[in-house]
């Protein structure tokens, strides 16, 4: 077939093809995935008890890190969805987020009593956490790639890790409602790997799904 | 290309039809001499499959280069050739297209053949004959709105035919 004639035929193909904003649709799979995954949490580990927990600061520390790294993380496959796409002010939030709660440890370690500084960092639940977190976060990762699919990333690898940070950050959010470690030095370690390995896998399957 | 997402065929051809031109000489600046029409014809299915993800607010030219950039790497990896290409060096390209159509390697006429004879039968009229789709549509039979959906499925087909 000759170049011109698959012009002529394009151009046979003008259906309503008006531009669909990517955002909404991202949105609404973000928040499919989100209620999946809480609904696994209510039938896998429950959640801990809400009311004390709106009344404590660790909570919305926690949430608050989990959160801002869902908005990182929306803005940068918001951009990495379309050709041409860059990263910019979304890499900015997603850094200055981690290291804010990163001083937040640090400063927490400093005051710490020497004894108490394995309970710190570790908890008691430091085994489990990256793993549940990964899988209260792999539904919606599916969720996730699968609406980036009908978009047009021309960096796939960057974008599957961009859709795995937006779907670790939400499962990290979601586990967040059972989870009851209160300590920031805690959470920026094995929360943050959790989100890590998520975007990780991300990127790894993204870079084989997200073709077109 | 903001006629041509309004659905004006004849911008949307125009449009193509200047793209192809700067693209042929992108791909072979490039080092894919040998594939550059194969890779126009990959790259305008995809530029006109996924119109709707350019964002009329943003310039053209980089979109439609991101998606050339991303069928020329991908070309690239799939012959096991790893190159960077810059896409700030695109923007020059713009000054010397090549109107001339090199050969195709890779013959869309041969993909067609895979669709389902009633979809290539269609986009055949469409293509060969040159008619519009409401005469090919009446002529195989579809309800004018069936044979949009058809040719546009055939499309997709094809656009994913080219990858594999």
């Amino acid at each position: 077939m000759r170049t011109r004639d698959l012009v002529a035929l394009l151009a046979e193909d003008t259906g309503p093809a008006g531009p669909r904003p990517f955002a909404p649709r991202l949105l609404a799979a973000a928040a499919a995935g989100a209620a999946i995954s809480i609904a696994i949490l209510a039938a896998w580990l429950g959640f801990r008890p809400l009311a004390p927990a709106m009344h404590s600061p660790s909570y919305w520390m926690k949430t608050a890190y989990t959160l801002l790294l869902t908005a990182a993380a929306l803005a940068a496959s918001v951009r990495l969805a379309r050709p041409g796409g860059r990263l910019g002010a979304a890499l900015l939030l997603g850094v200055v987020t981690v290291g804010w709660l990163a001083m937040m440890a640090g400063q927490e370690t400093m005051r710490a009593p020497p004894g108490a500084m394995a309970h710190l960092w570790l908890g008691d639940t430091w085994r489990v956490c990256p793993f549940r977190i990964l899988a209260l976060a792999a539904p919606i990762l599916a969720v996730v790639l699968w609406a980036m699919r009908r978009a047009a990333p021309t960096r796939p690898a960057l974008a599957g890790a961009a859709a795995g940070l937006l779907a670790g950050a939400i499962g990290a959010t979601v586990y967040g409602l059972y989870c009851e470690e209160a300590s920031a030095a805690f959470v920026v370690a094995w929360y943050s790997l959790g989100v890590a390995a998520c975007a990780a896998i991300g990127a790894a399957v993204g870079a084989r799904l997200l073709r077109w | 290309m903001l006629r041509g997402l309004a659905g004006d065929g004849a911008a949307h051809a125009q449009l193509l039809g200047a793209l192809a031109g700067h693209l042929r000489a992108y791909f072979s600046r490039r080092g894919a001499e040998a594939d550059a029409e194969d890779l126009v014809q990959e790259t305008l299915l995809a530029i006109h499959l996924k119109r709707d993800t350019y964002d009329v607010r943003q310039p053209f030219t980089p979109w439609a280069y991101a998606v050339g950039r991303y069928k020329l790497l991908d070309h690239f990896r799939r012959r096991g050739v790893r190159r960077a290409v810059p896409l700030e060096d695109a923007g020059v390209l713009l000054a010397s297209d090549n109107p001339e159509e090199g050969a195709v390697r890779r013959d869309l006429d041969r993909l067609l053949g895979e669709l389902p004879p009633r979809q290539r039968a269609l986009v055949e009229d469409v293509k060969l004959a040159g008619h519009s789709i409401e005469e090919a549509a009446r002529r195989q039979g579809f309800t004018p709105g069936a044979a949009k959906v058809a040719v546009h499925r055939s499309l997709q087909k094809l656009a994913g035919l080219v990858r594999s």
